[in-house]
């Protein structure tokens, strides 16, 4: 992490003022190209660290980056996150409000504030990672395409590259969970249609990672799903994976996967006594693995009972069709 | 820059503490005050001391307590001379109440 930083400040001591640097904020309509102008080339770190500052709101972070790093156009935004062109200038124009009128810095944050700065950072790009696909831009390949700005202007910050290793990982298997319309699981995922190019690179970065000794929860993260893309898939050691990461995060979500990959290894009665421990009673997935789990125990009253409140709290259609399908198979 | 810390304490969170503790909590809150940037700063009497005025058709209404019903109330400030945001957040998060169940508000001055 030091050298990264020292870098960074080197290239920062000048620490400008706020008002002479707004003008990064009013990019027009930037593009890829005048991003890698060097006079932005040279101060993206610090603005990225400004559009990810916690004393604005996530949903203005997430706006902000997209629009001065990302090169996306407000109505682009707008259209993505299902609001009004009109709403997201003026989330736009409130961020860069508030970022001139309290002084949020234009600068690498100190030492001492760098991790948790750079988590903000990290869960702004993972959060536009995961919105996916939505109006004409592609959300996911942007977060990726700021992953890997992000790791080269800080190459020596192992969870940078956690976080890319996983979003290339996840995004190469992402032609094949759904067949049509239809949720494809992980066991029944056509592996001809991972990208195996996208997938070999995150490997790649994954060791990155790893050799800059990550244990953090991006890298650890990245290190489950590429396991997850092995020939055999070794779940005991996944398990174990997930055992650290809710040490790292203490996440009930992260424990539910725990319980899923020991049913993996064969234990399902340990893992429905984990599940059971868990306070989760409006999150989907709680229901649908201790109903898959019940299922596979021969308890079919309860698996039912507990498909149904799944069904009850899905979503998405494909998601709602998969559950319709456990239920009548039942 | 100029910022208002506004600090919101848990009400009876400083009182809970034994009397060596808060005699070094307000042994901190002292050395915050003499801090260089720190150009000024008070601590407000109990909130059970509040008097809310309006005026409403040119009459004063008063009522007892304070304006707002919340459950941490304004203690106190400082008035913090800083370049930027995160100086006065590092600076905040050093208020003893924030890390006693309170918060500390950070609100630029409007300098004229």
């Amino acid at each position: 992490m030091v050298t990264a930083r020292n870098r960074a400040i080197d290239r920062i001591r000048r620490q400008q003022a706020l008002a002479q640097k707004a003008h990064l904020l009013e990019l027009p309509e930037a593009t890829v190209d005048e991003l890698d102008d060097v006079s932005i080339e040279d101060e993206r770190l610090e603005l990225i660290f400004t559009c990810c500052h916690p004393a604005l709101a996530l949903e203005a972070q997430v706006a902000l980056t997209l629009r001065a790093l990302g090169g996306c156009s407000t109505e682009e935004i707008a259209r993505a996150f299902l609001v009004s062109e009109e709403t997201m200038k003026r989330r736009l124009s409130r961020a860069k409000a508030k970022i001139k009128a309290t002084a949020i810095p234009f600068a690498v944050p100190a030492d001492h504030l760098l991790p948790d700065r750079l988590d903000a950072v990290l869960a702004v790009i993972y959060l536009i990672f995961n919105e996916g696909y939505s109006g004409r831009i592609d959300l996911a390949a942007e977060a990726i395409r700021l992953g890997r700005v992000l790791a080269s202007l800080m190459p020596d910050e192992p969870e940078v590259h956690g976080l890319l290793a996983l979003m290339l990982i996840h995004h190469a298997r992402r032609g094949a969970r759904f067949a049509g319309e239809e949720l494809v699981l992980l066991d029944d995922q056509d592996r001809s249609d991972w990208n195996a190019g996208e997938l070999a690179t995150g490997r790649e970065v994954l060791d990155r990672a790893i050799a800059l000794r990550g244990r953090g929860p991006y890298v650890v993260q990245a290190a489950i799903a590429s396991l997850q893309t092995e020939q055999q898939i070794d779940w005991v050691e996944i398990a174990a994976l997930y055992e650290q990461l809710v040490e790292l995060t203490r996440s009930p979500v992260v424990e539910l996967n725990r319980a899923v990959a020991i049913a993996k290894t064969g234990s399902t009665e340990q893992a429905l006594e984990l599940v059971g421990k868990l306070d989760l009673p409006d999150y989907q997935y709680f229901h649908s693995t201790r109903a898959e789990l019940l299922r596979r125990l021969g308890r079919r009253d309860e698996a039912r009972a507990a498909f149904e409140r799944a069904l009850a709290l899905a979503v998405s259609t494909p998601e709602r069709r998969f559950l319709a399908r456990r239920l009548a198979e039942l | 820059m100029k910022y208002a810390l506004l600090i919101y304490d848990k009400p009876g969170s400083h009182e809970a503490l034994a009397d060596d503790e808060r005699d070094a909590v307000y042994g901190e809150y002292f050395a915050l005050r003499n801090d260089p940037r720190c150009t000024d700063g008070a601590e407000l009497q109990a909130a059970q001391t509040a008097t809310t005025v309006r005026v409403d058709g040119g009459k004063a209404l008063t009522t007892d307590g304070p304006f707002a019903d919340t459950k941490e109330v304004l203690g106190g400030y400082y008035v913090f001379e800083a370049s930027d945001l995160d100086q006065a957040i590092e600076f905040a998060a050093r208020i003893p109440a924030a890390r006693l169940g309170g918060a500390v508000e950070v609100r630029p001055v409007v300098e004229r």
